[in-house]
């Protein structure tokens, strides 16, 4: 065996070996955490609270059903997902034109203008939460979802104006001059021929406006209270109540989960570019 | 990149300019507004010039928190960057099974902030969660509400868990881009692992790592949702950082002064580091114009 022919190959052997070895612990890691908070949303309070099962003894599907027949847990999706799919409609929307004047043509204070939309995006929402209280409660839009999905344009805008002129900027640019030379109006060749063209990467910036705005716990938290109860601050409030209502709570924690879980296969390819804001 | 010059291109930015304006610049001209004035109630401001700057920069509290945050960003870069690499080279090229690594690696990055802070704070504790309590066997005490390490370790565990993947993801994304040539010219020239890794794929990884650094840097300077969810911010002002002070002095105790002034200081750090993003992206790009 420990001829010099076959020591080569030994090696690649062991450092592919070292690879897997090394993709199982951090598989593991990534869904031991996640595996728990599973295990935990099946387990009756009891059994959470007075033994340490790894899986549980009492299966049960009462946590779920607690949140589906209250309407304050299940108000509570309903209301997130309201304002984050109007997020995403209005910033993708007012997004595309943007990003295609961006990636076609050059114009007075073009580059500063992406720049500051960059700025946007990297902005801590915690300076904006003063000020956003303020805004909405002065034009009385404070506690609907309006608010949050306005908002969360101050950072999906821009992400969304990013990830879409990354796209348009792989169009070529003869493919708009034929369609002008066809006779195609401005309008009509971007909805016909160019938003198919670039369908992928509307799609991108459409999850990724959905994701950002469905993580967030800060500023939906701030701008409502009581019209408007947000998953995030269903979940934070039981936390902080006195008898923790943990199976609940992993059960809400699982439900939040899959919306991402679903679609993730479909976006596989584009979570790196999306995160890089289509830069990759 | 030959661009005509259309200035009526404007009407097509207007929407997002306006928009954005709105949920911008108006907020920040809030911030500015406090942060030069002091009240008493009632709308009545007076000008206090730059007393609140002065006030936050002699607060022990707002550089407490800049400290925390410091190595805090820098622990979970010194963690993120080379582990993703590391990953990153360890996945298969191609096939069935590198699809199934990226989904379940991107699978932390999908959850909202606050479950993320809520699965570490069930799973970190001592009674009732996995890892305190396996910790707690072998004889090491993990109270997150009492020991300040133990709250350390836990939101610098759950950043790294919450975050690696997307350095991982984006560094796959950077050698898949490198042509199957410069390999095999490697192996003709018989050069080691080592030699490969430094001298053909760290080059070409050079700009989506930059890319990583600074996205990772960024997010965790404004980190807020997870330690606040694990920690609280404690024990004590363990792991306060500088987005948790700021909440916690604006809406907690409602000392609009002296938030503004930190805010606006907190503004002018995100600034610089954006500019740097900006210029290495647009660099990335011109090089990618010319090797084309």
């Amino acid at each position: 065996m420990s001829t010099s022919t076959v020591q080569p190959t030994d090696k690649a052997g062991l450092r592919r070996l070292a690879s897997y070895a090394m993709l199982i612990v951090y598989l593991l890691f990534l869904i031991l955490p996640i595996y728990w908070l599973v295990n935990m949303s099946f387990k009756p309070n009891v059994e959470i609270l007075n033994q340490l099962t790894l899986i549980p003894q009492n299966p049960t599907l009462g946590n779920y059903a607690n949140i589906l027949t209250d309407p304050t847990w299940y108000m509570g999706y309903v209301h997130s997902l309201t304002y984050v799919i109007l997020n995403t409609v209005i910033s993708v929307t007012v997004a595309l034109p943007a990003a295609y004047a961006f990636s076609r043509y050059s114009f007075i204070g073009d580059k500063h203008l992406f720049f500051w939309l960059l700025t946007n995006r990297m902005a801590p929402p915690a300076v904006f939460v003063l000020p956003f209280f303020q805004l909405y409660s002065s034009i009385g839009l404070f506690d609907t979802h309006l608010a949050v999905a306005l908002a969360h344009c101050l950072f999906n805008v821009p992400l969304a104006v990013w990830i879409l002129e990354g796209f348009m900027r792989g169009v070529p640019k003869e493919i708009d001059e034929t369609a002008y030379i066809d006779g195609y109006s401005w309008f009509r060749f971007f909805t016909r021929i160019f938003m198919p063209l670039i369908s992928s990467g509307i799609g991108v910036a459409a999850f990724f406006c959905f994701m950002f705005s469905w993580v967030d716990l800060l500023i939906s938290r701030t701008l409502t209270s009581t019209e408007v109860k947000t998953i995030g601050v269903a979940m934070t409030r039981t936390s902080s109540a006195t008898g923790l209502d943990y199976g609940t709570l992993a059960a809400a924690g699982v439900l939040t989960i899959i919306p991402g879980a679903l679609v993730i296969w479909f976006v596989r390819n584009y979570i790196a570019k999306g995160f890089a804001l289509g830069r990759v | 990149m030959d661009k005509p010059q259309n200035n009526r291109a404007w009407f097509m930015v207007l929407p997002v300019l306006l928009l954005v304006a709105f949920s911008a610049i108006i907020p920040l001209m809030t911030v500015v507004n406090y942060a030069f004035n002091d009240t008493f109630g009632n709308n009545a401001f007076f000008w206090v010039g730059v007393e609140w700057f002065k006030e936050t920069l002699e607060s022990d509290r707002m550089w407490g928190a800049l400290q925390r945050q410091l190595i805090f960003s820098f622990t979970i870069l010194a963690i993120e960057v080379p582990l993703g690499i590391a990953v990153a080279l360890a996945m298969p090229k191609k096939g069935v099974w590198a699809s199934v690594c990226l989904v379940l690696f991107a699978l932390p990055l999908l959850i909202p902030w606050n479950v993320v802070g809520t699965i570490w704070q069930v799973f970190a504790r001592i009674d009732i969660g996995l890892l305190g309590y396996s910790l707690g066997l072998i004889g090491i005490d993990f109270n997150l509400g009492q020991n300040a390490s133990a709250a350390w370790v836990s939101v610098i565990m759950m950043d790294v868990w919450h975050w690696t993947s997307l350095v991982v993801l984006l560094a796959y994304a950077g050698l898949q881009s490198i042509p199957d040539a410069y390999y095999q010219a490697a192996k003709i020239d018989q050069a080691s692992r080592w030699a490969v890794f430094r001298y053909v794929e760290l080059p070409k990884l050079k700009g989506v790592l930059l890319i990583a650094v600074l996205l990772r840097f960024m997010d965790s300077f404004m980190i807020y949702t997870e330690p606040f969810v694990v920690t609280g911010g404690g024990p004590g002002s363990a792991t306060t950082f500088l987005s948790i002070d700021l909440v916690k002095m604006a809406l907690g105790q409602f000392d609009l002064g002296p938030a503004a002034a930190f805010s606006i200081m907190y503004f002018l750090v995100i600034l610089l580091v954006s500019w740097a993003f900006y210029t290495i992206m647009v660099n990335l790009d011109r090089e990618e114009e010319r090797n084309e």
